[in-house]
């Protein structure tokens, strides 16, 4: 992981965080939620920083941050593509979608494209299962997506 | 809002309450009610619009921010009221709004409609008829829920208030009764009667694993400490089950009132909800809830007078499957990893920070007020000897009628999937149904008749868990499914134990083996004796149920396994490998449009003359099949 200085602002934000929930090693996990929310994701001296404050090892830290899903140590791209592989949205076909969305934009689930517009990740279930399969896109539910769809919904973001 | 102290004071408000709640409660039994319009001088009307996060999903809100719009500019608000509430259970018509008195039920509505409704219904007293639900088998418009097929096999205990109060109203679940158990316990109950009561209830946790909740709390009861805790587990994690995200979103105050109840009967004064970060909205309500009930006095200090404290706080859960697992979710909540941890000890001795803990999951804890207000009789009398009372399902998959239900144990799954799922989409053929989700197993047309109850789930092969039911067609590959929940285990095994950890790992391999079309009948032989040796040597119950979906695939679905390890065939079409596509020269006119589509330039052929696809090219996608308008591709 490359050397990276963490703004002036977010270094203040982040302390401000592990301070409101008392320096406790035993709110990792909320201070994480919150300290994610800063930049989108939880790079490297982030998480450095908040185990120095709870006096934990980084290590327990980085530990905790893989363990959870919703925790991440990549930045998403502008649209966030999150497609639904919950089982209602798997039989109806969202695999396949998938396939679509990683074809048309040439990543791998997990990535960013190179510009820093799209990245695609799954999720298990948004709990939209009447609209199956689903895609999320941002805060946008999009039901019903059917592979053909995936190309127009990205012409739409452009 | 002043402090209620005394449960006298409770009972005036709700019969103040009520009054508001009437309009409701008495049209709720209306069949084809007429409505009269305002323009004809009809009273009070109530406009109500589901806010759940399926229908929130398909633009609910701004369906409500319309009609509000338009009241507004009709200077029709005094007359009539919008209210959102919690999730009606119609996910697939969805998005729901029902107009009370007349109890009028409206499918698909979009913002657009909102005019028309108000212009002819609200005003005028003429039902819009094409947002009308249409029954597939008459044919014909019914317009309330009580006479939809959907509904009339139901019975909504856990449920009772979703689809029915505003969730973000404490005085409407006042009104239906809301907090009148908390009161009557701190009022006249010891703990130990609360205790036998919900013992004699026979509830068994909606969690999963089905173990009684009375003898549950009394072992936390016994348990000795000066400090314990109840815990709410909102860690729903079965993909495609939104069971409890729904009643939190539609009735959180259910859950903040059984959990002061459980505080007082197993002696612990504080309560922790551990909830999913993906549910906003039910985070939002249950958040909404705990800080009303703080204003009303049903949380805090000296509650109802009785010297008993309580209150709750919410932790969140940063997606992990393994944390519905309790000794795990008690670790997350300590801000650590999610791993579970031998049992016993048990949390109801040593838990959350090594005090006594008590865990129940959402749905159980909605049942618990409702059985101290019409007592432990009444519950024990609904369902089978040794499972009582509903369950909530969240019906999906390849159904007509996608939802969210509840039926009393002891209904069958073929009533399920035929009478309230409205049978199998598009006139396909019925193949399977998945419960218990990543734990549990695949059950076929020959269970369809089986009472659906805790045991007789586990005697074949699948389990109750927490209620998430997908149904699968003709269209769906046995192995592929097998496949997709075990890909599921190995991302979300912990990794504490070696049979999770490694064996879930081997069992995958050699599923995607299978599905690749390089299987050997060698290989369902190591599926199966694998799958039989992770059940007997992880950890935790999410270890010894995860080789659950190949196990039970491989049983009642033994023929498919063998189709694609010796004919490599998947009669499903699902498995890619296994696939050809053809184009039939008779039929196709060479249009030339699936070879402008296909993404790997597999057909070629000339304008006017049928084309072929090269098989060492074609990268199975389908791409071509979705776009020829002659029929000309087929898949073998």
């Amino acid at each position: 992981m490359p050397d990276m200085k963490l703004p002036c602002d977010i270094v203040a934000k982040v302390d401000e965080i592990c301070r409101k929930h008392g320096d406790d090693p035993g709110e990792l996990i909320n201070i994480l939620h919150e300290a994610q929310h800063l930049m989108g994701y939880l790079p490297e001296e982030m998480q450095r920083m908040i185990a120095r404050r709870l006096g934990i090892p980084a290590s327990k830290v980085y530990g905790v941050v893989t363990f959870y899903a919703f925790f991440t140590m990549t930045a998403k791209g502008k649209y966030p593509i999150s497609v639904c592989m919950g089982t209602a949205c798997y039989v109806r076909g969202s695999e396949k979608l998938l396939e679509e969305f990683k074809r048309i934009l040439g990543i791998d689930v997990g990535e960013t494209t190179p510009d820093g517009k799209f990245s695609l990740d799954c999720l298990r279930c948004v709990g939209a299962c009447g609209l199956a399969p689903v895609v999320m896109i941002g805060d946008k539910v999009y039901g019903r997506v059917q592979p053909i769809d995936v190309k127009n919904i990205l012409d739409s973001l452009d | 809002m002043d402090i209620i102290k005394r449960p006298q004071d409770l009972d005036d408000l709700r019969k103040k309450a009520r009054e508001k709640l009437r309009l409701r409660e008495e049209s709720d039994t209306v069949a084809d009610g007429k409505c009269s319009g305002l323009s004809s001088g009809a009273g009070h009307i109530q406009i109500l619009i589901c806010g759940g996060t399926g229908c929130k999903a398909s633009s609910s809100q701004l369906i409500g921010e319309r009609f509000r719009e338009i009241l507004e500019e009709k200077g029709l608000t005094g007359s009539t009221d919008v209210i959102t509430t919690g999730c009606f259970g119609f996910c697939e018509k969805g998005p729901v709004v029902k107009i009370i008195p007349d109890n009028t039920f409206y499918t698909q509505v979009t913002p657009e409609d909102a005019a028309e409704i108000i212009e002819e219904h609200i005003v005028k007293g003429n039902k819009v008829e094409r947002l009308l639900y249409t029954d597939p088998k008459t044919g014909l418009h019914v317009s309330d829920s009580k006479h939809m097929d959907f509904y009339r096999k139901q019975m909504r205990i856990a449920l009772r208030n979703c689809g029915f109060i505003d969730p973000e109203n404490i005085e409407e679940y006042i009104a239906r009764d809301g907090y009148a158990a908390l009161a009557g316990c701190l009022s006249g109950k010891t703990p130990e009667e609360i205790i036998e009561e919900i013992k004699r209830s026979g509830l068994r946790g909606r969690g999963g694993g089905g173990f009684p909740t009375g003898k549950k709390w009394e072992f936390a009861r016994k348990s000795r400490g000066d400090v314990k805790f109840v815990v709410c587990n909102a860690d729903e994690g079965d993909p495609g089950a939104f069971m409890d995200r729904s009643i939190m979103e539609g009735d959180p105050n259910s859950i903040v009132e059984a959990m002061a109840i459980c505080g007082y009967a197993i002696g612990a004064s504080r309560g922790l909800v551990y909830i999913r970060a993906e549910y906003p909205l039910a985070i939002h309500r249950l958040k909404t809830a705990i800080s009303q009930a703080r204003e009303y006095g049903f949380l805090g200090e000296n509650i109802f007078g009785s010297g008993f404290s309580f209150d709750i706080e919410i932790r969140y859960g940063a997606g992990a499957f393994v944390c519905g697992e309790e000794t795990a979710l008690i670790h997350s909540m300590e801000g650590c990893r999610g791993e579970p941890t031998m049992k016993p000890p048990f949390p109801a001795e040593s838990g959350y920070q090594g005090k006594p803990t008590n865990v129940n999951n959402v749905e159980t804890f909605a049942n618990i007020p409702v059985i101290l207000t019409r007592g432990a009789d009444w519950f024990a009398s609904i369902g089978t000897e040794k499972s009582k009372g509903t369950k909530v399902f969240a019906l999906a998959g390849k159904i007509n009628n996608v939802g969210l239900i509840e039926v009393p144990m002891g209904t069958t799954l073929r009533e399920v999937i035929y009478e309230i799922g409205g049978g199998i989409k598009d006139g396909k053929k019925f193949k399977a149904v998945q419960t218990g989700g990543p734990s549990g197993g695949c059950l076929t047309e020959k269970h369809l008749d089986i009472p659906i109850d805790f045991d007789n789930l586990l005697a074949e092969g699948s389990m109750m868990g927490s209620g998430g039911m997908i149904v699968m067609d003709e269209d769906d590959c046995m192995v592929s499914v097998a496949r997709f929940y075990l890909e599921f285990t190995v991302e979300e095994s912990c990794g504490k134990c070696t049979p999770c950890r490694i064996g879930n790992k081997r069992l995958l391999e050699t599923l995607d083996k299978i599905t690749r079309g390089k299987g050997t009948e060698e290989d369902l032989k190591t599926l199966s004796t694998l799958g039989k040796v992770i059940k007997d040597t992880a950890l935790c119950g999410l270890g010894q149920t995860s080789p659950n979906p190949v196990l039970s695939t491989l049983n009642h679905f033994h023929d498919e396994y063998v189709e694609h390890v010796r004919d490599h065939r998947c009669r499903a079409r699902q498995c890619k490998a296994l696939l050809t596509y053809s184009i039939d020269s008779n039929l196709c006119i060479g249009c030339h449009l699936c070879a402008r589509n296909c993404p790997a330039d597999a057909i070629i052929g000339d304008v006017r003359k049928p084309h072929i696809i090269n098989p060492e090219k074609c990268i199975r996608c389908g791409m071509c099949l979705a776009r020829c308008k002659f029929k000309a591709i087929s898949v073998r």
